[in-house]
């Protein structure tokens, strides 16, 4: 391996962490033409494809499992480079017997979610390393390829990934295997200026990802990359997990409930004292014009 | 530092006497004000062998950054989430002064401008309003609103100092312009003193107690030295007062004022407030804005209730006067809700079972090895048992806010 220093990193070097979601429950409920051992061999050619554009390009692989995640593969620690899928694969396959292993319940109705929260902060975590590694380094981006629904559960942890993702310039694509839309990935390539795409014809997977994913971000700017159909930024509230587009929020901690409530769930405050702030907003506007 | 503590005793109130400490200051040699400005010798230390070297910032980063996260979990209550603060900015003579280069009035601009742009990161539904201190008379310079832009162009316009700072005209104003702020919200101010004399047309002392009863908290940020007059005003309402003593110390203390500020039951009446999510339309609609009442393409939200078109979040719908929020700008809060357990040190002790202390960080897989193969420092969390090096430990608690262990174990509350 060489050492980092004598790397001359140009704007057009990637370092790219993919999150692969092993859901066993998702990858089993899909009767489409994708099977899971078809969607590997088509992400182990885009890998392929990414290491052969750019010598100094950097692929590391993060399993989301349904109960835990891992570190797959890093190309920069790495030493055999023929042996690269079958390190890959292998690793892959110990992490998905040892998740297996894991689970306790088998009660699981549906495809249930995989824990994107976790492999979100792991791929947060590797990157603030590699900008701590010097003033030169392979831009980061993060490439999700999730399948599972959202676990509502999720929903702070995500969204504290993201903002931190965003804060550190770091963009995160999403590429869609399941039948619904994700709306917590729709809100996290929207906020970081990723691209969302949820492919139309699955066994087509790679071109999806060679044409939309392989780019630099340097490059990117030059392309003309899937825009979002509209973002939903829809809440939902505390209480039933509704989606809502009008609601209450608690003044103190900001929770959300779809009615009016005598106590916050959340925080323990009362509202019994003072009536609901609905019309009080344009007063003010108004008092103000008055003093002037 | 300690010169300008001891002369501020003495000039408090004495406008003669300053002129000659200017004239002190000017006897310095250029030269020798850089070496005196940068205080080089401070970043030095000594080790075993009597060898300058330069301070190991890593550990000493890491443990004043363990001493603020136990101050800041062991004050954990509620946050004042939703902040109307005024920010007022002393423009007298005294910002002229040029002990900070190249004189206060630009280095306090330059400062509430990023703090401003970080006010509004921590606290996306709060509101500022700007005022100025300047010919013993208070300007409003903008009035409280939520668009960062617009207070730092305001701001960056008007930079212009004369006269005395009157800070009973300050209060006064805040007092009148907060006295209007729905009941659910925190009143602060903030107040960014560079003179060492107040010229009031009355009696200060009812001002602050009008403040005080009114619940605004106050907030002073000296830059020359302590004033009895700030003091009080701040133990009075409850805000905090400091002196700054350069500009980064500057810079730290301002940002000290972003976090949202522990919630007392009494300043705030908790309520529930009505608000709306607008979805955002597909890219390439033509459609008329309410705000600024053009024709736009594409972006834009549709007000839930009355279904007029805005620009940007968070607003009130210009119409139907709800507030319109999108949920990433509440979900922007609640790591203060949910905030995780400080992580606990592990003792690199030489442990017999190599397999017992995991060898590389939980998060980043950096080897938690130090040179030679000696266990070396790292850190784990109470709950999940995982163990981080010290760079994912500040990371994880200052940005991320998520512990990447409890966050990839499924927890049996959730099947
Ligand atoms: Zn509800
Ligand atoms: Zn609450
Ligand atoms: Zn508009
Ligand atoms: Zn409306
Ligand atoms: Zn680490
Ligand atoms: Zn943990």
């Amino acid at each position: 391996m060489t050492p980092v220093a004598s790397k001359i990193y140009t704007d057009d070097v990637s370092l790219l962490m993919v999150l692969i979601d092993t859901n066993p429950f998702f990858w089993n409920s899909i009767n489409s033409t994708l099977s899971f051992s078809k969607f590997l061999s088509n992400v182990l050619a885009f890998l392929n494809s990414i290491l052969l554009l750019n010598q100094l390009n950097q692929i590391v692989v993060i399993a989301t499992g349904y109960n835990s995640c891992d570190y797959i593969f890093d190309s920069a620690a790495s030493q055999n480079h023929n042996q690269r899928a079958e390190n890959l694969l292998q690793k892959l396959e110990d992490f998905v017997h040892k998740d297996e292993s894991l689970c306790r319940d088998d009660s699981v109705d549906g495809p249930g979610f995989s824990l994107l929260s976790g492999s979100l902060s792991m791929a947060l975590c590797y990157i603030q390393k590699v900008f701590r590694s010097g003033p030169l380094h392979p831009r980061p981006r993060i490439l999700c390829l999730h399948g599972s629904p959202d676990g509502p559960g999720q929903y702070v942890a995500i969204m504290n990934a993201i903002f931190s993702a965003q804060r550190s310039m770091v963009p995160i694509d999403s590429c869609i295997m399941g039948a619904q839309h994700s709306a917590f990935l729709q809100q996290a390539s929207y906020i970081t200026g990723g691209v969302y795409l949820k492919p139309q014809h699955l066994d087509g997977l790679f071109q999806y990802l060679s044409t939309v994913f392989a780019t630099d971000l340097h490059s990117r700017s030059f392309l003309q990359l899937p825009k979002p159909v509209g973002v939903d930024f829809r809440a939902s509230c505390f209480c039933h997990k509704n989606t809502i587009d009008m609601g209450y929020i608690c003044s103190v901690c900001l929770s959300i409930f779809c009615k009016h409530h005598k106590k916050c769930s959340t925080c323990g405050s009362d509202f019994g004292q003072a009536q609901t702030q609905d019309s009080s907003t344009p007063d003010r506007k108004r008092k103000i014009s008055v003093d002037k | 530092m300690l010169r300008k503590e001891t002369n501020g005793e003495e000039r408090r109130f004495d406008r003669d006497e300053e002129e000659d400490e200017e004239e002190n200051d000017r006897g310095l040699d250029a030269w020798e004000r850089t070496y005196a400005d940068e205080r080089s010798w401070e970043s030095l230390q000594e080790d075993e062998s009597g060898l300058l070297r330069p301070i190991d910032n890593k550990t000493l980063y890491h443990a004043q950054y363990r001493r603020r996260l136990r101050t800041a979990t062991a004050a954990r209550v509620q946050k004042g989430l939703i902040r109307y603060l005024y920010i007022v900015i002393d423009l007298s003579r005294a910002a002229t002064e040029t002990d900070y280069k190249p004189n206060r009035m630009v280095v306090v601009a330059r400062q509430v401008e990023a703090f401003i742009r970080e006010f509004f990161d921590q606290n996306p539904l709060s509101h500022i309003g700007l005022l100025t201190l300047k010919d013993g008379v208070s300007h409003c310079l903008t009035e409280l609103g939520g668009s960062p832009e617009s207070h730092i162009k305001a701001l960056m316009g008007k930079l212009v100092c004369s006269g005395d700072a009157s800070l009973q005209n300050g209060l006064d104003l805040v007092h009148s312009l907060l006295n209007q702020i729905p009941s659910y919200g925190h009143r602060e101010v903030l107040i960014l003193y560079s003179a060492l004399s107040t010229c009031d047309p009355g009696d200060i002392m009812e001002t602050i107690q009008k403040c005080k009863s009114s619940k605004i908290r106050c907030s002073v940020i000296g830059l020359s030295a302590e004033l009895y007059i700030c003091k009080y005003l701040c133990q009075e309402t409850g805000g905090s007062y400091s002196v700054s003593l350069d500009e980064s110390h500057l810079k730290e203390l301002v940002l000290e004022h972003a976090p949202p500020p522990p919630a007392i039951a009494e300043f705030a009446i908790a309520n529930l407030i009505k608000m709306g999510f607008p979805q955002r339309a597909a890219e390439g609609v033509i459609s008329i804005c309410s705000c600024h009442k053009e024709a736009k393409v594409g972006g834009g939200y549709t007000c839930p209730r009355c279904k007029a078109r805005v620009c940007e979040l968070p607003t009130e719908c210009c119409i139907c006067g709800l507030t319109l929020v999108s949920s990433p700008h509440l979900a922007r809060s609640y790591h203060h809700l949910f905030p995780i357990t400080p992580f606990d040190d592990v003792a690199p002790t030489v442990s017999s079972d190599p397999h017992k202390v995991p060898k590389n960080c939980f998060g980043c897989q950096q080897s938690l090895l130090a040179p030679g193969n000696l266990p070396g420092l790292s850190v784990a969390c109470p709950k999940c048992k995982q163990h981080f090096c010290l760079d994912c430990d500040i990371y994880i608690h200052e940005s991320l806010h998520n512990c990447p262990g409890c966050e990839s174990f499924r927890h049996s509350k959730s099947q």
